[in-house]
């Protein structure tokens, strides 16, 4: 607890940071407004119109905080202007997304451990694609599986199982690994087989590793289904929003699907987080 | 139909032949551990090949991999042109401003506990966001030229190496810092000789990771405008056009690049932090 207060302090300064970069950019037209108009502008008048412009290069925090409050809570939820609408939609393929890539990572995991000639020949190669920039044949992904017909949700979550995938077929190997010489060996002298081996002392184990490769992996399926949205031109979801607002240069909603994604994001990562701890507390890991 | 049954032989035999060549006594040497991913890869390549003619799949869904490295080829020009706009404008200089900032920063952090307490959640934050979000804005801010790609990567990069220079400097132990005391070392030389090296690991955990993403937020921010060059228009427009076989050359390209550029690293690393009990395996 006693880091709360830095926390804040910095919390505060960048926000502070946030309203003076507000003034600074969004003077000149605050400037040229007043010129055309003819007025000659006081410091204040300055300030307040510097974070109030409805089309601001930067727009002030409590601008978008006004807009994420009439886009969430006043807006019905089906209506197409809701951000919980677009939020709905990105975080759906998310997480459809998530479980696909998770599961296919554990089960390739799971075939690396137990089998030495998989081992060989995929495991440079799982760990040679985290060096591509995976992210870019998002809109092929898009385009060719519209192509067949494949529309909708599915796409997206395909980007982002691939994006989930690597993190953890790479975590859980290491994870599926981590038993001690000793404790195997124990598991040997009581005669268990390869099973159950593998269900009573690897998996127990990589169970930290497991979760440690969660939390990257549902960050990067969040930023796979944004990306997934923006090449196609999609209507629906944070990433259109994104798109859409950089079109018509309303800063205003593209901050605000940006802080929405950001709270999606750490909300996403603090449920992985409170699973983990109560799961490897029920365990005696902790 | 027999290209699809001969793709189906050959990679039963590569099977059979990983298999053989990984339970064989060989297979700790160093040549086997390279030919096993070897034939594994090509195996793909030619049974992707085989299957996409076999089933003569359209164009537009999947191009066979010889149409992608005849296309790369008669492409060169535009490809390194376009290689040139997005990595070396944008996508490397982004990350030389965003690291090395980070570094700086880093190191100012660490040296301050309040600042370490309050910034470090921040930025652990910061880190999980999707931060290519913030594409749109920087072009709009730095327009269409690599400026906005490398603002992008700079935003990117910043935070993942931010916390691990951090982590790096709390590396040393208290023995490694009490030995330096009794020599009557001063801050600047204990950080100097002993701090700073001791968080090259970490450094250079950072900086392996950045090389992925820096590509990545150059390739994201041009689908969000760029002048009309850069992998990432490259790649937004041929999927418009359907020229597939283009797609997959750029992303080879990216490929490379990418994988080159992390190897680079990862032999400076080899160099500086010979030290390490990693290194000396």
């Amino acid at each position: 607890m006693r880091s709360v207060f830095p926390i804040l302090i910095v919390v505060v300064a960048l926000l502070l940071f946030w309203y003076a970069a507000a003034f600074s950019l969004n003077s000149t037209w605050a400037y040229n407004k007043a010129e055309r108009a003819g007025v000659n502008l006081s410091f204040s008048e300055l300030v307040s119109d510097t974070w109030s412009q409805e089309k601001p290069k930067l727009p002030a925090p409590h601008q978008v905080g006004v807009e994420i409050w009439k886009t969430t809570v006043e807006k019905k939820i089906s209506s197409k202007r809701s951000l919980i609408y677009h939020s709905w939609i990105t975080l759906s393929s998310t997480l459809l997304g998530f479980v696909i890539g998770t599961s296919l990572g554990i089960i390739l995991a799971i075939g690396i451990v137990h089998n030495n000639a998989m081992n060989m020949s995929v495991m440079p190669w799982a760990i040679a694609s985290q060096t591509v920039p995976i992210l870019a044949i998002a809109p092929m992904i898009i385009v060719v599986l519209n192509s067949v017909g494949v529309q909708g949700l599915l796409p997206k979550a395909i980007i982002s199982s691939y994006l989930s995938f690597f993190p953890v077929v790479v975590g859980m190997v290491k994870g599926l690994r981590s038993p001690e010489t000793m404790h195997t060996d124990l598991l040997h002298t009581y005669s268990a087989t390869n099973s159950q081996k593998f269900w009573k002392l690897r998996l127990p184990t990589s169970m930290p590793f497991l979760f440690a490769s969660l939390k990257i992996g549902i960050a990067a399926s969040l930023v796979g289904a944004i990306v997934g949205e923006l090449p196609t031109g999609a209507v629906k979801g944070l990433g259109a929003r994104l798109l859409a607002g950089s079109y018509y240069g309303q800063t205003i909603q593209i901050w605000s699907a940006l802080i929405m994604a950001a709270i999606l994001a750490a909300s996403l990562v603090a449920i992985i987080n409170i699973i983990q701890n109560s799961t490897l507390k029920k365990m005696g890991m902790t | 139909m027999n290209l699809v049954i001969l793709a189906l032989i050959i990679w039963i035999l590569a099977w059979f032949l990983n298999v053989k060549l990984a339970d064989s006594s060989l297979s700790d040497s160093r040549f086997i551990k390279f030919l096993v991913p070897t034939i594994f890869g090509t195996t793909i390549v030619v049974v992707w090949e085989l299957l996409v003619r076999g089933w003569q799949v359209p164009l537009v869904i999947l191009p066979p991999p010889s149409l992608v490295i005849i296309t790369a080829f008669e492409n060169l020009g535009i490809l390194w042109k376009d290689l040139n706009q997005t990595f070396f404008k944008g996508a490397l200089r982004g990350y030389l401003i965003g690291c090395g900032s980070a570094i700086i920063v880093g190191v100012l952090v660490e040296r301050y506990e309040a600042l370490r307490l309050g910034m470090l959640p921040v930025a652990n934050f910061m880190a999980a966001l999707p931060i290519v979000g913030t594409a749109p804005i920087l072009v709009m801010w730095f327009g269409f030229d690599w400026e906005s790609k490398a603002a992008v990567v700079v935003v990117m990069v910043f935070f993942p190496m931010l916390i691990n220079t951090v982590a790096g400097l709390q590396e040393s132990t208290k023995i490694q810092n009490d030995l330096l005391q009794t020599y009557a070392a001063s801050k600047t030389q204990t950080f100097l000789k002993l701090r700073f090296p001791a968080a090259m690991p970490f450094i250079f955990n950072g900086l392996k990771i950045c090389t992925t993403l820096a590509l990545i937020g150059a390739i994201v921010a041009e689908f969000f405008g760029s002048p009309t060059l850069g992998m990432g228009f490259r790649i937004s427009t041929s999927v418009g056009q359907l020229a597939l076989d283009m797609v997959w050359a750029e992303i080879v390209v990216a490929a490379l690049a990418g994988s080159l550029f992390y190897g680079l690293m990862a032999i400076i690393e080899k160099g500086v932090t010979f030290w390490h009990p990693s290194q000396r395996g």
